[in-house]
């Protein structure tokens, strides 16, 4: 299971770090988000997996680590509102500058 | 437990939830408020700082939970001098906007305190995902800050500077969470403890989350080469939004400090000095690559923005040198350099009202009403930032040459530091002189300066002054609080003895 996370992990950075550097606002947005998720799971996986162990301290029964799911939440609620400022904020920038690039300007191609 | 540790934190929290509260409510009344509440936090601020001067590292359990299991905020004297230096920016940040530039957007002041609730929280917190939350806030509110007033390029600028942070703070979440994994605590002091003792096969995983975090607090810091989006934040929005932001890089540049300090100080065993290597070359190179940037601005609040990371850079060089003599140096420049460089810009704002559509551009431009005064203010910070005698920069950087004395890098440090010094002095006297005397008669008429806006300015440069008439106790401050970080036994031993007590009190 480590390995599947591990590789889930890599590919959701590896795609979000492509998008985010890409010259749109959309796509980046998009990116940037994928890269919020990835961090949401290394995260969580950083308490151990482990299936059918409650976060409770009981005599003789393993237990799981609550910690990082308290960082997960915390961290999810953050990434969910910068990324609606982030949406926000590109929205008024395609309307300022008048197209969506990064740089508030095309380029010849 | 002294609840004085946290109200720095409890107060601007308060007051921005009062002012949202009142968003409806006459300009006046939520300008006072803000105001009223910025004054406060600095005799707060100052409380803090005599108790712990006095009574050493106060340490306050949240929720009465003890450390490392609970949060704790530590206010040590380097978390209490960076709370006073916010405060007393904030308190000439705000009186200056409460003369107009705030009038822009309505939730300025909200978002305001909110910063300054970032900023305390990031400087009084001891434990690093708390940290990690603490400059969320301080981010955010700094997002809306930056775009505040709007405009094309602040847009840009500012979807930039968003962005940017958001990797970054994707970068620090994966720094923290290694290091959780491998050490199993969050607690900065428990950290420092275990780091010292961690198994050799660990060793490769805590180094690469040691140095993401190092590269995010310099992102933070504006440390070349993650100095880049600085000049374009900073030269675009308005004037008080930038001369707060003066502090911001700071912000990094006290991370940076507090971990090289405390995590990865000379106790850290195999990770001692892990930033050694990075440190001062990279400090250097911010220092080189910023003057030229002061160089070659086309416009006034551009060359400040570069000047803060002239700044940024000189005092990542103190921090590089290490030892106690250096740090003692580099938070006495920090303190100089954050009311210098805001100063700067609030002159800035003032010059772009006066002299009409020229704004602050550096052209000829419309000859200034008052330009005795106007430019008398410009000579006095002009000669603040730069460091020249007899005000507070040559202090500041007279002490970090001091202390690289007899090191090994130390042609390197004089070397940079002087000639970038030279450089930007004349990039500084050519500003003036073209604000000043080149007078072009085609240009649009200037508008007659309010006097009052140049109070804020004149109060940092005050400050400044104070700092040298008081360079003794000042220093002597300095030097404690380098002390204290130099030998971190106390601040492990003020927050882990809940745990040898066996609870807490």
């Amino acid at each position: 299971m480590e390995a599947l996370i591990a590789i889930v992990i890599g590919v959701l950075t590896a795609c979000g770090v492509y998008l985010a550097l890409r010259g749109r606002t959309f796509p980046m947005v998009l990116g940037l988000t994928l890269m919020s998720y990835a961090v949401n799971l290394f995260l969580f996986v950083m308490g151990r997996l482990a299936i059918g162990t409650p976060p409770i301290i009981r005599e003789g029964a393993t237990y799981a680590d609550p910690l990082p799911q308290a960082l997960v939440l915390t961290a999810i609620v953050i990434s969910f509102g910068m990324t609606a400022f982030v949406v926000i904020l590109a929205l008024r920038a395609r309307a300022e500058l008048g197209n969506d690039h990064v740089d508030g300007e095309e380029y010849p191609r | 437990m002294n609840h004085l540790v946290i109200a720095p934190l409890l107060l601007p929290l308060l007051a921005g939830t009062a002012l949202l509260l009142l968003r409806s409510s006459d300009t006046p009344v939520r300008r006072s408020l803000s105001i009223l509440a910025t004054l406060v936090l600095v005799g707060l601020s100052l409380a803090l700082l005599l108790h712990v001067a006095e009574h050493g590292v106060q340490v306050y359990q949240l929720g009465n939970w003890i450390a490392p299991f609970g949060i704790v905020l530590v206010a040590d004297r380097l978390a209490v001098i960076m709370v006073l230096i916010t405060s007393v920016l904030a308190a000439c940040v705000v009186v200056y906007a409460a003369r107009g530039s705030d009038h822009a957007g309505r939730y300025f002041h909200i978002l305001f305190q909110m910063q300054l609730f970032g900023l305390n929280g990031a400087f009084l917190t001891g434990d690093l995902f708390n940290l990690f939350v603490f400059f969320e806030v301080l981010l955010i509110a700094s997002y809306g800050l930056l775009l505040h007033g709007g405009g094309r390029k602040r847009t840009r600028a500012g979807l930039h500077y968003v962005v940017l942070n958001l990797v970054g703070s994707t970068l620090f979440l994966f720094a923290v969470g290694t290091l959780y994994g491998v050490l199993g605590t969050l607690n900065m002091a428990d950290l420092a403890q275990r780091l010292s003792a961690v198994p050799p096969e660990d060793l490769g995983v805590v180094r690469a989350a040691g140095l993401l975090l190092f590269g995010v607090f310099a992102l933070k810091a504006a440390l070349a080469p993650l100095h880049l989006w600085l000049p374009g934040a900073y030269g675009h929005t308005s004037a008080p939004v930038a001369a707060m932001f003066a502090i911001m890089t700071k912000v990094g540049a006290y991370a940076i400090l507090r971990v090289h300090s405390l995590m990865f100080g000379p106790d850290a065993g195999p990770l001692a000095g892990l930033l050694d290597t990075w440190l001062l070359p990279l400090a250097l190179l911010t220092v080189v690559a910023g003057t030229f940037g002061v160089l070659a601005s086309r416009r006034l609040s551009e060359q400040a923005a570069y000047l803060v990371i002239v700044s940024a850079g000189t005092l990542l060089t103190a921090f590089g040198l290490g030892g106690a003599e250096a740090f003692a140096a580099g938070l006495y420049y920090l303190t100089h350099t954050t009311f210098a460089a805001a100063a700067l810009f609030l002159l800035a704002g003032v010059l772009g009202d006066v002299r009409g559509a020229t704004q602050d551009r550096l052209v000829a431009g419309p000859a200034l009403p008052s330009s005795q005064l106007l430019g008398g203010v410009f000579l006095l910070i002009a000669l603040a930032v730069s460091g020249m005698p007899p005000l507070s920069g040559f202090i500041g950087k007279w002490l970090i040459l001091q202390a690289s004395l007899g090191q090994p890098d130390m042609l390197w440090v004089f070397g940079v530091l002087l000639v970038t010094s030279l450089l930007g002095i004349m990039a500084l006297a050519r500003s003036g002189s073209r604000l000043f005397f080149k007078i072009d008669e085609t240009a649009s008429a200037s508008v007659p300066p309010r006097i009052g806006d140049l109070g804020a300015p004149l109060a940092l440069v005050i400050a400044g002054i104070a700092m040298v008439i008081y360079a003794g106790p000042a220093y002597e401050f300095a030097q404690a609080t380098a002390d204290q970080l130099a030998q971190p036994g106390g601040y492990l031993a003020a927050v882990l003895q809940s745990v040898a007590a066996g609870g807490a009190q």
